[in-house]
């Protein structure tokens, strides 16, 4: 009954976000405020509706419901409650639920904050975020329902894939979610500028927490999947530019070159346009993305062959929504008038170039993932695009943008001198300079990738706090310790994310260049030396886990004749599902992780084990949490809480009884 | 609608991937008994192997594929080492036989110059524009601002 309810909750869901459509963009047009006034509470309900549904689907797995067939496919009395729940998202029909929750969360959100917006203007917004619903609304009814019942109940379900039962991986979809579909926002924002003719300083103000929000999400989205892929997949990978994972990746580069582009229509109201554009890209790149993901075009050709349909549907919505959307840009887009001019040498410029730069890095990304389907379509060419691809293709624009971003950030807005931008960063360009040729001296190797990491990632490190010092004005240290404390939380934002971003640099270099791989065939009781640790295989015994048999092995690591750990890497068998994972045993350091996987037993007595030394792995993703909390700190900027501070004290001003 | 379903139904049975990459079993993927005594000639095969393409999974490299068919790969690679190939020679010579869907980085023959060169022709391009929109922005800028609001009224009166 409640399975039937979340059901009818959905397509109640439907109905209020048609409504939602039409009436508040029939009011806005026409300046009747009634029917504009019908966006929020629509909103509001809608994200109820879903809500509801959301819950009713989450309770169907909870109490094991086996009459519902996507619980029946994804579920298993076994499986840890965890597992239960995060299951409700492993699977595309309950994963397009999720889309659509969060979809109708940020509608409601922008109800809920959305009050210092001028009424037309939010209207409209609330207006387009609700045809998105109903576009994908209509997509989970009548392709990927997820509330269909079985006439022939079985006992029991096939539970989930066990690459799945991981934290690190039931908590990656709903912030790659809140993501991709908080872009959806910026796409609602652009669509409604467009519509009404407006992009100013206020409207950048508006759309730059929203695109912050769906970036800070998408980075920490993206690292989970990263972090996911290197402990689960047993060989210490983080990134195969792998079709799904650059769906997300794509967004997140459009989303960073929007983030930088709203500023400046926000302080010199020029690149107008261009930002409009990006929004409307960046939401694309969300579609494409769930494209690719979910159609199954690259995932099973075979699911993708037998039933077109979900495929089909999200093209169609691609190409209506974004033949819509740049349309209405090449209509609207000239009158969009810049006011703000800059010279050549500008902070302008540099933002400018960022912009060029992230965008053609999505481009390569964009056009290495679709050029085997492209060769094969236009050429009759079956041809693979892989990683070596990547990472030749798309290091360079990365290389560029790690060297003008210290500069960029020095450079003041309107006209600049590149001399004088340049002078307070000679300390942190000699100090990059020395620490890449100091680590190209003592690699043993003649690699670049990793010196050229080290000095990239201590140029952007120096370069931000540079760019704090700059901030600090003139006198006495404690008088500039002062005035730093005191910056607005933005240049904090600032500061933090691109240190992070010098950070991620380390790890990812550090990792491609120096990484130790030892693999052989250790016997009980014998010990072997990798990278300074001694080793030893102790014994390999069996455990029993809920849903799931595994053999550990003991393994004592010692350093420099102390111990310092005993590891157990273990391989796992699921008999549900019939298939074995290989849970590595990983010794996360500050210099370098160390990181051991068990193998098979081999004939000859003694089990294969791989030893990796994964040299600065961990800074890949403390630097991107570093770079999200530098979005977290910007987003809490006073001139965003001060909007919303005007407010409530608007609603505090009504007339209070005097006492 | 029908035309896009058959586009769609085109590219999905296209689409180069026959197995997914989640269901792939995790395991070991190089042996310790395919590895060659010589580490310099194990050296030069792990990254030849890193180049190859397991031909059943979905966009794995030959030494992290755990399929038999990778497996067989990396004894083909390791003979023709042995044998004295340079490592050109064994890429061709696997190219020759499997194909160019082998090859993780596509080589630039052909229709594959658009590949390569998309980027560096966007980059060209993006920066063209932006050069010559500022470039515009600034005159037309320039022009603007050197008029006050008053001097644009006398001006018009004056063209009249």
């Amino acid at each position: 009954m409640i399975v039937e309810l979340g059901h009818f909750a959905l397509v109640l869901a439907l109905f209020v976000a048609v409504v939602q459509t039409v009436l508040p963009m029939i009011g806005a047009q026409k300046g009747w405020p009634g029917w504009m006034a019908v966006a929020e509470p629509a909103a509001i309900t809608q994200f109820l509706l879903v809500a509801f549904s959301f819950a009713a689907l989450t309770y169907a797995f909870v109490t094991d419901d086996f009459s519902v067939l996507l619980v029946v496919d994804n579920s298993n009395t076994l499986k840890p409650m965890l597992y239960k729940v995060a299951g409700v998202w492993g699977n595309h029909e309950g994963s397009m639920l999720l889309w659509v929750l969060i979809l109708s969360l940020f509608g409601a959100c922008a109800a809920w904050f959305g009050g210092n917006l001028p009424p037309s203007l939010r209207a409209r917004v609330l207006s387009v975020q609700a045809l998105i619903g109903v576009a994908f609304y209509l997509f989970i009814l009548f392709t990927s329902n997820p509330f269909w019942r079985v006439s022939n109940p079985p006992m029991n379900g096939f539970g989930m894939n066990p690459l799945l039962q991981d934290p690190g991986l039931a908590f990656h979809p709903p912030f790659l979610y809140l993501g991709y579909v908080g872009l959806s926002m910026s796409f609602s924002f652009a669509i409604a500028a467009l519509i009404e003719g407006k992009v100013d300083a206020a409207w950048a103000r508006w759309v730059r927490p929203w695109t912050l929000t769906a970036w800070m999400f998408l980075t920490v989205g993206i690292a989970l999947g990263s972090l996911w892929a290197y402990y689960e997949l047993g060989w210490g990978g983080f990134w195969f530019w792998d079709p799904t994972e650059n769906a997300s990746f794509m967004p997140w580069l459009i989303a960073a070159a929007l983030l930088h582009s709203a500023i400046v229509v926000e302080k010199r109201e020029a690149l107008k346009a261009w930002t409009v554009l990006l929004a409307i890209l960046a939401f694309g790149f969300s579609l494409i993305g769930t494209f690719i993901v979910r159609s199954g075009v690259i995932t099973s050709v075979h699911a993708f062959a037998t039933d077109p349909t979900r495929g089909v549907f999200i093209l169609a919505l691609i190409a209506v929504f974004m033949g819509a959307a740049l349309t209405l840009f090449a209509i609207r887009a000239p009158a969009l008038e810049a006011k703000g001019v800059f010279s050549t040498v500008s902070r302008e410029t540099a933002l400018v170039l960022n912009n060029v730069l992230l965008a053609v890095a999505c481009f390569v990304v964009f056009i290495g993932t679709i050029w085997p389907l492209v060769a094969e379509l236009a050429f009759n060419r079956k041809l693979s695009v892989g990683a070596p691809f990547f990472d030749m293709a798309f290091t360079p624009f990365m290389v560029a943008l790690a060297v003008i971003l210290p500069i960029g950030t020095l450079l003041p807005w309107k006209r600049g001198r590149l001399g004088r931008a340049l002078r307070p960063l000679r300390g942190g360009a000699a100090l990059a300079l020395a620490l890449g040729l100091l680590v190209y001296a003592m690699q043993s190797g003649h690699s670049a990738l990793g010196p050229m990491g080290v000095a990239l990632g201590v140029w952007l490190v120096a370069g931000s706090l540079t760019d704090l010092a700059t901030r600090s004005g003139r006198g006495g240290v404690g008088a500039r310790l002062g005035r730093i404390a005191r910056l607005p939380r933005a240049d904090w934002g600032r500061v933090t994310a691109h240190a992070g971003l010098g950070i991620t640099f380390i790890g990812i270099c550090g990792v491609m260049a120096w990484q130790v791989q030892d693999i052989r065939v250790a016997h009980f009781g014998h010990s072997f030396d990798v990278g300074g640790y001694n080793i030893t295989l102790k014994d390999v015994h069996q455990v029993q886990g809920p849903n799931y048999t595994a053999q550990v092995a003991d393994m004592p690591v010692t350093k420099d004749g102390e111990q310092i750990a005993v590891m157990h890497p273990s391989k796992r068998f699921y008999p549900v599902a019939g298939v074995p994972t290989t849970e590595a045993a990983i010794r996360p350091g500050f210099t370098h992780d160390l990181y051991l996987v068990l193998g098979d037993k081999q004939k000859r007595g003694g089990y294969a084990v791989r030893t990796y030394i994964k040299p600065f792995a961990t800074w890949i993703w403390g630097g991107a949490l570093i770079m999200a909390f530098g979005g977290l700190l910007s987003l809490t900027d006073r001139r965003y809480r001060i909007a919303a501070g005007e407010r409530k004290a608007q609603t505090v001003s009504r007339p209070v009884p005097a006492e | 609608m029908k035309l896009i379903a058959r586009l769609a139904l085109i590219l999905a049975l296209l689409a180069p991937a026959t197995a997914p990459l989640f269901l792939a079993s995790p395991a070991l993927a190089v042996q310790p008994d395919e590895m060659l005594k010589n580490p310099k000639l194990e050296a030069r095969a792990e990254e030849i192997s890193k180049g190859l393409r397991c031909l059943v999974c979905r966009n794995e490299d030959i030494d992290d594929s755990d399929a038999a068919l990778a497996h067989d790969l990396r004894v083909l690679v390791r003979k023709l080492l042995v044998r004295g190939d340079t490592n050109q020679q064994v890429v061709n010579y696997i190219v020759a036989r499997y194909g160019e869907y082998v090859l993780l980085k596509p080589n630039t023959k052909g229709a594959n110059i658009i590949l390569w060169g998309a980027a560096p022709a966007m980059l060209i391009l993006g920066l063209a524009i932006a050069l010559y929109t500022q470039r515009r922005r600034r005159r037309s800028g320039e022009d603007r601002s050197s008029l006050s609001a008053e001097e644009e009224k006398r001006l018009a009166e004056i063209m009249k």
